[in-house]
């Protein structure tokens, strides 16, 4: 990120660097709220899925706060070029970033009705892998906009791919659960949101990963076919 | 708490960016059967000091190229090299050419005051004739030999509709030119520059004398105009340039250094020069 730290005016460098800093900060909160949520569906801790509830309108308005602090940005300082697109990037960052705190609330909820049925013999544990897959993603996506490293989108995209699998998978095999007994019916379907909540989270990673593309390669790879994204990754891998 | 949240958050180690500038993406290339104006490896100098170093361009017909960089940096320059102005400097020395509509504008065979009239120029500053507003904009038609009172009247209405003027003075013809506004007088200017038809147009910072007001007249002005006109304007306001031009060259030290659309130049420049001009940073 040092190149948003060259410009003539100072301010402008601390605006964009204390924006940058909020960013972060929006996404440490989200990722902590996303770890605990998984490990309150995992262990049944209602607690911890309390606290990801409450820590949910903290994002919120950090998220409020952000898009004022981007409008100023434009408003006074009318980026062009790397630090448009930064600020752009930043916008469209902080709202998927606003989603998945809302998708770990969702998780929290339901990890307290879960806590009031019968908890399986396998702890959820394939929730919990799907969780790790997913939170991994968050963690590359924040880091990889830090660094400005694009080619970090092409590890998340192909991470998501397999969380939509896992999700498939889970959508197999807890429809079985609730073929062969109606009793369980709620439970899992209780269970299932939770899984379709990660899918969601791992589609919002993706959006970040895209968008650090944008920022620094100025090119949108949203929707594009899979031929775009390979005859990308073959330019990326042949820049390093 | 949400406070305490962001100052703890730890700053994490920068990087630099690996593809971010300098890239090899294809300039733009103006295609041929749209080329209203061309320069050739153009040379220039002020006696011993060069002001423009091989500067390669096309310029498209009936479209707005806008030339930006810091201060002598050669743009205004170049703009004037177009109306072959620079003639009008003793020291001036020009090895190159410069092509418009595929003719060479500083072949011997030129006349250089029909070349003038078919590339007009406004300036910084308005520079209205001490005349009434009729006659200022007759002007340049009554050189030509032009008295027909009909075909005046009716000519300085054209031109003052198409400068965005005529309502605001259809009813003060005969006043003083300089009892009009800076704004009005720029486009008054724009108006004189009109009436004689030409096929190019050249505003060298047409609105940095302007307030906002009338500098948005002038800029939708200038997209009434691009219609009839190629359209060549030099301007410091970037965000100018970002509204009205289709082209922008970024020019440095009179050398050419980015030549592309203007919409791909502002968010995504090709040449780390060209980034650093335009975000405000240090070369």
């Amino acid at each position: 990120m040092e190149h948003f730290d060259q410009h003539i005016s100072h301010q402008f460098n601390q605006e964009l660097e204390n924006l940058r800093q909020k960013m972060m900060a929006m996404g440490g909160m989200v990722e902590e709220m996303l770890k605990n949520a998984v490990q309150s569906v995992v262990s049944g801790d209602t607690e911890l899925a309390v606290t990801v509830i409450e820590a949910d309108d903290q994002v919120n308005r950090i998220e409020k706060r952000l898009d004022e602090e981007c409008n100023l940005i434009i408003a006074r300082r009318q980026p062009t070029a790397s630090d448009l697109r930064l600020v752009f990037a930043i916008i469209k960052a902080i709202s998927d970033l606003e989603r998945i705190g809302d998708e770990a609330e969702k998780i929290a909820r339901w990890a307290i009705a879960l806590a009031d049925y019968h908890r399986p013999r396998n702890d959820y544990r394939e929730l919990e892998r799907m969780g790790h897959m997913v939170l991994d993603m968050l963690r590359k996506s924040l880091d990889g906009f830090t660094r400005m490293a694009p080619e970090v989108a092409l590890e998340i995209l192909e991470q998501d791919k397999k969380v939509d699998q896992d999700y498939e998978s889970i959508f197999r095999q807890y429809y079985s659960y609730m073929m062969e007994d109606a009793r369980n019916v709620r439970r899992v379907l209780d269970a299932l949101l939770v899984a379709k909540s990660l899918e969601r989270i791992g589609d919002h990673c993706k959006n970040v990963g895209e968008y650090i593309v944008y920022l620094v390669e100025g090119r949108d790879l949203r929707h594009e076919s899979k031929k775009a994204l390979k005859a990308f990754q073959k330019e990326i891998s042949d820049e390093s | 708490m949400e406070n305490a949240a962001m100052n703890n958050q730890a700053t994490p180690a920068p990087t630099v960016s690996s593809g971010m500038f300098d890239d090899d993406r294809q300039p733009l290339e103006i295609a041929r059967e749209t080329v209203s104006i061309e320069v050739r490896d153009l040379d220039l100098y002020y006696g011993n000091d060069q002001a423009l170093k091989s500067v390669n361009l096309k310029i498209a017909h009936n479209r707005v190229t806008a030339f930006i960089g810091p201060s002598g940096c050669g743009k205004s320059t170049l703009l004037r090299c177009f109306n072959r102005m620079n003639d009008l400097i003793d020291i001036c020395r020009i090895d190159g050419q410069i092509l418009i509509d595929g003719k060479n504008i500083y072949a011997k065979d030129v006349d250089v005051a029909e070349h003038r009239r078919r590339v007009g120029m406004v300036f910084q500053k308005p520079n209205p004739f001490p005349k009434s507003i009729f006659e200022n904009v007759a002007y340049g038609l009554r050189l030509q030999g032009v008295n027909d009172k009909r075909k005046l009247a009716e000519v300085v209405e054209r031109a003052l509709r198409a400068a965005a003027l005529w309502d605001e003075v259809k009813d003060r013809l005969d006043d003083n030119a300089f009892g009009l506004s800076g704004g009005q007088q720029q486009r008054l200017v724009i108006a004189r520059a009109i009436a004689i038809e030409p096929e190019v147009i050249l505003l060298d910072e047409p609105c940095s004398a302007l307030d906002p007001i009338s500098t948005a007249k002038v800029e939708e002005l200038i997209a009434e105009l691009k219609n009839d006109y190629t359209i060549v304007i030099v301007t410091h306001n970037m965000q100018q340039a970002a509204r009205v031009s289709d082209f922008t060259a970024y020019m440095y030290m009179g050398e050419m250094i980015e030549f592309d659309d203007t919409a791909r130049l502002f968010t995504n420049p090709r040449r780390k020069a060209t980034e650093d001009y335009i975000t405000g940073r240090y070369g």
